[in-house]
């Protein structure tokens, strides 16, 4: 009861805390996308490349986020950007690495090898193979990978608040620093919500951009 | 018209094609056949040099193919392949529409031309242009494949076992449907097939191989009457004889311009003509000289009165364009030694006789 007291009355403070936090896992992502996508298709022709790029990326993430945020202080010091929305970025950008280009990478490499065929047979370059073919199977499977990756970022952006980046990590953080319960609960409750609402909105666009022939 | 001259491929130390010289002449229907490994495929996928040759030359009607463009090249060559390949995230209409858009054709002539194509394989083209291939069976699929191939015009095209697939009743009817639109587009084809009868029914020229060698190149029925070792003996079959049977039409085997009576005649009349020939029975044609009974000797013999009153149904008819397997299917369904021939409103052309057709047979045995 207190804590749905708390969450009326600073809701203007919880909205700006989530804009926050979206803006940072929005442009994470925004950015991964870019690299992960292309990353996951230059691999597909070399399955040893693959398995190092897919390596690499899984140890990324394994390494905890409160060390990769500590760890990326004194490189982006040297360019005076050693703690706030910088570093918060990169760190969510290397997580979504992961998610990203394993799914684009199996999606694209599942492609049946007899449309490849007659997509070469008929006269497709390789750029208009992957454009007109091979990414418009792969998509669905891609953009579950960028869920995962939204879903994963918007769990670490909550850590974020450890070096400045703000977002809705602020009120969990208070919420121990000061044994503060309320500020504790509406920190974690508006994160999962967040969370959830993402998931399902970019699995309406996964729906959207699904080919109406490659639905089942 | 496909040049290939002494065409090789190897892969590390598989020869999987070992010089091979031919010339499929424009229009034709070249059929590669053979058992599985011995390089039909890579032979054909030279020819758009889906694999590049390692040594030898492919000309297209006088042009060196390794001179070329690749891209450009297989946009001119209609490709189908056994496991179809329609683009699932495409409609049939756009599946279609892949070369031409590729070409930059307008949109509107390419989409009508979509729907046209469609009907010559008779898919209606309001149900099926805006479907994805899911929707669609298999059959449906494959006709949509073959007609892909055919979108932008081009002059060759190349088949890897493309009905392989296909159910055996289905099978024919497709392999009908093809031969209709090849009849009048006259495309030159490069057909890969391990089945000798689909490669007797659609082929001009059958080229048979066995690990990577030409072993023979000849029309079908040279191929049939005249197998230039045991192994294309073999391959062909020991009914390769029955197999001629589809090759030959009754036209080619029967005896033309035969006696005949009309209602009108006398019974002696009759038995004057059929002594006269060597005959046992002779056609009643009726008065613009269509098939319509026969009157046979020993009936006729020693009775009076006219072939109107007493001839008989006849026992069987075949036209002049079947082929000898329907003669011969005929004869035995009906008893008969014989089957009058008729063309194809009816008209009384000529009869057919077993004899006819073994002696047919066999005399081009014995030419070899
Ligand atoms: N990419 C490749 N790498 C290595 N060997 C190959 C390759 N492609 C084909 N071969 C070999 O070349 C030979 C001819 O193969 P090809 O595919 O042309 O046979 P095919 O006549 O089409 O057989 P099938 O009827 O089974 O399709 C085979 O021995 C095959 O193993
Ligand atoms: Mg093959």
């Amino acid at each position: 009861m207190e804590t749905l007291a708390f969450m009326v009355a600073n809701w203007s403070v919880i909205l700006a805390r989530t804009l926050e936090h979206l803006s940072l896992v929005g442009a994470s992502i925004a950015i991964a996308i870019c690299t992960a996508v292309p990353i996951g298709i230059a691999i597909t022709p070399n399955p040893r490349a693959a398995n190092a790029v897919l390596y690499a990326a899984s140890i990324m993430i394994t390494v905890p986020s409160i060390a990769l945020f500590g760890l990326l202080i004194p490189v982006l010091s040297l360019i005076g950007q050693g703690i706030g929305y910088l570093p918060a970025l990169v760190a969510l950008v290397l997580y979504a690495q992961l998610p990203i280009i394993r799914n684009t990478y199996a999606a694209i490499t599942n492609v049946e090898p007899a449309l490849r065929e007659a997509a070469r047979g008929m006269g497709m370059t390789t750029f208009q193979r992957l454009r007109e073919v091979e990414i418009p199977i792969a998509l669905p499977v891609i953009v579950s990978g960028v869920r995962n990756a939204v879903v994963l970022n918007i769990a670490v952006a909550a850590i974020a608040t450890y070096i400045g980046a703000g977002g809705l990590g602020t009120f969990i953080s208070r919420g121990i620093s000061q044994t503060d319960v309320r500020q504790l609960l509406t920190g974690a409750f508006s994160v999962s919500v967040l969370a959830i609402a993402a998931d399902l909105a970019l699995l309406g666009a996964q729906r959207l951009l699904t080919s109406p022939g490659l639905r089942t | 018209m496909i040049r290939l001259e002494r065409l090789t491929k190897s892969f590390g130390a598989t020869v999987a094609v070992d010089h091979v010289d031919m010339e499929v002449p424009a229009g034709e229907v070249c059929v590669l056949l053979g058992p599985s490994g011995c390089g039909k495929t890579t032979t054909m996928k030279m020819i758009n040099r889906l694999i590049a040759p390692t040594s030898g030359k492919i000309l297209i009607d006088g042009r060196d193919t390794a001179g070329q463009d690749d891209v450009t090249l297989r946009r001119s060559i209609g490709y189908v392949i056994q496991q179809i390949g329609l683009f699932p995230n495409k409609t049939i209409e756009d599946n279609i529409c892949v070369v031409p858009d590729l070409l930059g054709w307008d949109r509107r002539r390419s989409r009508a031309r979509a729907g046209e194509l469609l009907s010559l394989v008779n898919l209606e083209p309001a149900t099926f242009l805006k479907r994805y291939p899911k929707e669609l069976s298999g059959g449906q699929q494959q006709r949509v494949g073959v007609v892909r191939a055919l979108a932008a015009d081009p002059p060759v095209l190349l088949m890897d076992e493309p009905f392989g697939a296909i159910d055996p009743i289905n099978r024919e009817v497709i392999q009908d449907e093809f031969m209709k639109l090849q009849a009048a587009l006259k495309k030159t084809v490069v057909f890969v097939s391990h089945d000798i009868d689909e490669a007797v029914k659609m082929a001009s020229r059958i080229a048979i191989f066995r690990d990577g060698r030409l072993i023979q190149y000849a029309k079908p029925d040279d191929v049939l009457a005249h197998p230039v070792d045991s192994f294309v003996a073999d391959f062909v079959g020991a009914d390769r004889t029955l197999k001629r049977l589809r090759l030959v039409k009754v036209a080619d085997a029967m005896m033309s311009e035969p006696p005949r009576v009309t209602a009108e005649d006398t019974l002696e009349r009759a038995v004057a003509l059929m002594e006269e020939h060597g005959h046992v029975s002779i056609v009643m044609v009726g008065p613009r000289g269509r098939a319509r009974g026969v009157v046979r000797l020993d009936l006729a013999r020693g009775r009076r009165g006219t072939v109107g009153e007493n001839h008989e149904p006849l026992p069987g008819i075949v036209a002049v364009t079947d082929d000898l397997r329907k003669a011969v299917a005929m004869m035995f369904q009906h008893d008969q030694t014989w089957l009058a021939c008729v063309d194809d409103e009816g008209f009384y052309k000529g009869y057919i006789t077993q004899r006819g057709i073994t002696h047919l047979l066999g005399a081009t045995y014995g030419k070899s």
